[in-house]
């Protein structure tokens, strides 16, 4: 593809899709949709929490012996 | 809760609970338009930019931690504008129809260019997501590549061939429809 066939590619693009002029600005102040959005999130825990917790469980099950220690640290 | 606008970046990056949302919606007010408007011209859609714009600013929200304050805030914002909108176009469909908000130009004949117009903007929408973005920044709104490369997190070289390809598999598809542009 040469120098204007890449003009006439632009051309064409640009008549198909005019470019957006000026600053264009949304319809409506969006923060409170913002806002919405992070109140309606649920409370994710992270999977590495899930995983220490089960690892802790399964050590317990295995060792109840060592439920005195990890009363004594907590 | 009022924070100077000179620490406004910091009082964000730091998150502490006192200031987070001050600063955050300070810089949301300070900058919502020149989001909304640079998805606008990559997704082409008011509606969608506008949700894109929120999904923007919940991704700011959740990657606090990770900006850095002395390389500013537009760029950093921008690049993630960027990707939600990647994403956006990885999600829909190809368009089937022009959007009727968007502006026709002046000056071209309706009843001649109207079907390669059409079928233009049909073809362009089938490219794929990552070539489309670089060239309706790069050729439709003549942004510099230096300003893509930075958005998309690439090279200007890249941004370079990745025009280049997008113009050629355009006119590929255009010639298979019998269009010679």
């Amino acid at each position: 593809m040469n120098e204007h066939d890449r003009d006439r590619m632009k051309m064409l693009l640009q008549q198909a899709l005019p470019p957006v002029e000026g600053e264009p600005e949304p319809s409506r102040d969006l923060w409170p949709a913002v806002l919405r959005r992070i109140d309606s999130r649920p409370t994710a825990v992270p999977w590495f929490d899930w995983a220490l917790l089960g690892g802790l469980v399964g050590l317990v099950a295995l060792f109840p012996a060592s439920i005195p220690v990890f009363l004594y640290y907590l | 809760m009022q924070i100077q606008a000179s620490d406004t970046l910091t009082h964000f990056q730091q998150g502490c609970p006192g200031t987070y949302f001050a600063a955050f919606e300070t810089l949301f007010h300070q900058h919502q338009r020149a989001i909304y408007g640079w998805i606008l011209r990559i997704v082409r859609d008011p509606a969608a930019a506008e949700d894109l714009t929120v999904e923007t600013f919940m991704r700011i929200h959740d990657a606090h931690a990770r900006f850095q304050p002395e390389r500013g805030f537009e760029g950093w914002a921008r690049r993630i504008a960027t990707h939600a909108a990647l994403d956006h176009l990885r999600r829909r469909r190809p368009q089937n129809e022009l959007h009727a908000d968007l502006p026709v130009p002046a000056g071209t004949d309706p009843a001649v260019c109207e079907e390669i117009r059409r079928k233009t903007a049909l073809a362009f929408g089938r490219l794929p997501p990552k070539l489309r973005i670089a060239a309706v920044l790069a050729v439709v709104e003549e942004r510099p590549h230096r300003e893509v490369a930075e958005a998309l997190g690439i090279t200007v070289a890249a941004v370079k061939l990745r025009v280049f390809r997008a113009l050629r598999l355009l006119r590929k598809d255009l010639e298979s429809q019998g269009i010679r542009p």
